[in-house]
């Protein structure tokens, strides 16, 4: 694969990303079981694989396309917070990487950082709230720091990684969790994992191409 | 107002029991020539959550041209209505995400609405239920 990014690429993130989903399903719901309401993992799936579905039926010309399609099936198909805010991220991408036919990383991971400020301002969320942002900025960091696809996006997973496990000791702020206050210390962000999730399957999806 | 519009009202709530029985309360409690407020609430299989289908039907249902009021429990709910208005061309122009209590603000909101308000005066009325303490 050239350094860069064309829709087939795009794609083969957004099925990994699935497969991804789908084995970590029933991890992610009981994540969400002590501290929300115990559906992240089923929300997600069940948008991913509409994802998938619509994307047969329709496919998507340009990564810019691919993604604002994407973002607004999750919008429609997950039924929880994780809709509007996985939806936004990947719309907010996709307009800004427009209607180039192929997108080198550093363009990328400037729209994932634009994309990123957007969801936070729509959840009203900022790092250390224990918020999927703690994987999501953390993995973007390792974006930036990274010089060819080839490395930035493993980077990316580990960081998004460890930055949900760092979410553990950290008390929630945003969504049901918040009302459980402390009680909520000592729990991984359900949405912090499922971005980690995001990252593993970029980088998936680029090492099986590459 | 002139041409007889009202502005419409939708109900978000995780539960489509509280969304359509709150708007129930509110059309009751609206008065005389009622404005349109209907609930959006559940997830679109049923069940607990929020569907931005429903959300955008139940919106497009009640406009009559004055413009929408939104009023939204919480996270998932006023998420979806939040990304709705950002997308641009899901809801009827204009349409707007009120910062009001579910319950009260729906009764305030209708009874504005009943009576012929703007969509800004009914937003207002919706935000005020929030000053009403009850002790």
């Amino acid at each position: 694969m050239s350094e860069e990014l064309d829709t087939g690429f795009f794609a083969d993130w957004l099925r990994a990303a699935a497969t991804a989903i789908d084995r970590e399903a029933a991890h992610l719901t009981e994540l969400d079981s002590p501290i929300g309401d115990a559906d992240h993992g089923s929300n997600l799936q069940r948008g991913f694989t509409a994802v998938q579905t619509a994307l047969a039926k329709e496919p998507q010309e340009t990564p810019g396309a691919l993604l604002l399609f994407t973002g607004r099936q999750l919008i429609s198909t997950v039924g929880g917070a994780s809709g509007p805010l996985y939806g936004t991220l990947l719309r907010r991408t996709g307009k800004a990487l427009g209607d180039a036919a192929a997108v080198p990383l550093p363009e990328l991971a400037a729209a994932l950082r634009g994309a990123a400020d957007a969801v936070a301002q729509l959840g009203g969320a900022a790092p250390g709230d224990a918020t999927m942002l703690d994987a999501l900025y953390p993995a973007l960091d390792a974006l930036d720091a990274g010089s060819a696809p080839g490395d930035a996006f493993p980077a990316a997973a580990r960081a998004a990684a460890e930055g949900a496990e760092a979410t553990v000791p950290m008390q929630a702020r945003k969504g049901r969790a918040s009302y459980l206050g402390e009680r909520s210390v000592g729990h991984e962000d359900p949405g912090a994992a499922s971005t980690a999730l995001l990252f593993e399957a970029l980088a998936t999806a680029y090492g099986e191409g590459a | 107002m002139a041409g007889g519009e009202q502005v419409g009202i939708v109900l978000v709530s995780h539960s489509s029991e509280v969304a359509d029985s709150a708007a129930q309360l509110a059309r009751e409690l609206g008065g005389g020539e009622a404005a349109p407020v209907v609930g959006a609430g559940g997830a679109a299989g049923g069940g607990t959550g929020t569907s931005s289908e429903r959300i955008a039907e139940a919106a497009h249902a009640v406009d009559s041209g004055a413009g929408v009021a939104l009023l939204a429990d919480l996270g998932s709910a006023v998420l979806t209505v939040k990304s709705l208005l950002a997308e641009g061309d899901q809801l009827p122009e204009p349409a707007r995400l009120v910062d009001a209590p579910l319950v009260e603000g729906a009764i305030a909101a209708a009874v504005t609405a009943s009576g012929g308000a703007d969509l800004d005066a009914v937003a207002a009325a919706a935000e005020e239920a929030y000053q009403y303490r009850k002790v």
